[in-house]
Order: C-alpha cells, then structure tokens, then sequence
C-alpha cells in the first residue's frame, strides 16, 4: 500500500491472553493505528495464538497426546472466552449479537481489514515449540515465526502494548 | 474521479480503518467524498487524512445533521 508520508510512529502489540474482548481491544487499537498512519506489529504468543489458528472450532492439532489435547481444549478463533462473565462461553455468542446490532466490527471483520493495512503478524516460535503447533496451522497472515529478540528488534523504537 | 463512502453506520475504528482502504485502492490525484457523523467520526478521520499527506478539499454540514468531507488524494 503506497504512502503519502515517509516516517511513522510504531506501534507493537504483544496478544498474549486471547481472549474474546482483549483480541477485541487489540485488533482494535491495531487497525486504528495502522489506519492512522502508524506502523503496527503483533506479535502472538501463548493463548494469543489460538486465534490465528486456521482450524477456527476444537481440533486435536499437535504433534504429540498432550498438545493435542490442549489445542483440543483452547480451540481456535470460536472458542475464545471472555475474560469476565463468559457463562461457559455463551457470552461471546451473545456479545457478537449485540455487537452486530450496533453496527460495531467483528473480530473477523477487524482481523481482515488488518490484513488490507498491511499489519504485521509474527508468531512467539517457544508458544508454539510448547503447544506443538506449526507455521502451517496458523492463518496466512503470519508474516514468520519469531523469538523475543527479533519480536525487540522489529520493536526499536515502537511503543509497546501488552494485552 | 469522485468516489463516494458512507460511513455513518460505522463505529470506532472502521470509520477511519474504512476510509484509509479506499483511500489506498484510489489513484493519486482522485477524490472521495466521505459521509459522517458528527462527533468523533468529524474530529478524527479530516484529521487523520490530513496527518498522512490527503487534502482535505471542504468539509460542510449536510441538512440531516451529518457532515461532507470531500478529500483529495
């Protein structure tokens, strides 16, 4: 995407509990940085990742027992709770629904229009070592997988965010 | 070229995220003309476009109580 304006603010933002309303927030802040000319970064790291799993229901993806049952039990972009009040996960259902009908964007909806400005999506390589899970089981929109350093390192000067 | 966005329907951050996307699809030199509300969507998006380099070619109240902004890119 071409830019009129040459230098940029930085924004990084660490997703690391995943859950329904703190991926809210984050993608919030995410494209409304980018939207404003800032250069964004996310990096996914623990509960983060399972939003950024291909397999968006329950599925026993992993490379050994143990990782496969986690990953069958964290799920992927469905199954993410609300970090209050999430009622055994009826309450994200009935947020989306009200979320709809005040016209305010969805979680798909935001991680889309992420993907059109050009945010960068890195994936924490010792979550993932942890979890068993590889680049493959993860959306397109994973630029690499990446450790701490280089995380830092593409955050030079950029204001950090943790959620 | 003039291109036409509504987003009056539209809520923080897809207002400004809305009419970022259209502007970078657009060629230089064409214009979009913006629907808004006012309030945060008038404070923000003129704002936000002048900030990355886009005129902001008039910016007048329409007779339901929104705004028309007409940017150059």
């Amino acid at each position: 995407m071409s830019q009129p304006v040459v230098d940029k603010k930085k924004i990084s933002i660490v997703c690391f509990s995943g859950e329904f309303d703190k991926m809210l927030a984050a993608y919030t802040i995410a494209t409304g940085a980018a939207a404003t000319n800032r250069e964004v970064t996310m990096f996914f790291t623990f509960w983060g990742l399972n939003a950024l799993k291909k397999q968006r229901g329950r599925k026993p993806i992993g490379k050994d027992f143990l990782s496969r049952v986690f990953n069958w039990l964290m799920g992927g972009r469905n199954n993410l709770s609300l970090s209050r009040l999430n009622f055994g996960g009826a309450s994200p259902i009935l947020m989306g629904g009200m979320m709809r009908k005040n016209n305010v964007a969805q979680l798909d909806e935001l991680m889309e229009a992420a993907s059109e400005l050009g945010i960068r999506h890195f994936a924490c390589e010792m979550s993932m070592h942890i979890l068993g899970i590889s680049k493959d089981d993860l959306i397109d929109d994973v630029q690499s997988v990446v450790g701490v350093a280089t995380f830092l390192n593409e955050s030079e000067d950029a204001h950090i965010i943790f959620i | 070229m003039k291109h036409f966005l509504d987003i009056t329907r539209e809520t923080c951050p897809m207002t400004f995220v809305k009419v970022k996307l259209r502007l970078a699809k657009m060629d230089a030199g064409e214009k979009l003309e913006v629907l808004l509300n006012a309030g945060e969507p008038l404070e923000n998006v003129p704002r936000s476009c002048e900030e990355q380099g886009f005129k902001v070619l008039s910016n007048e109240p329409t007779d339901n109580g929104k705004h028309l902004l007409l940017i150059e890119k």
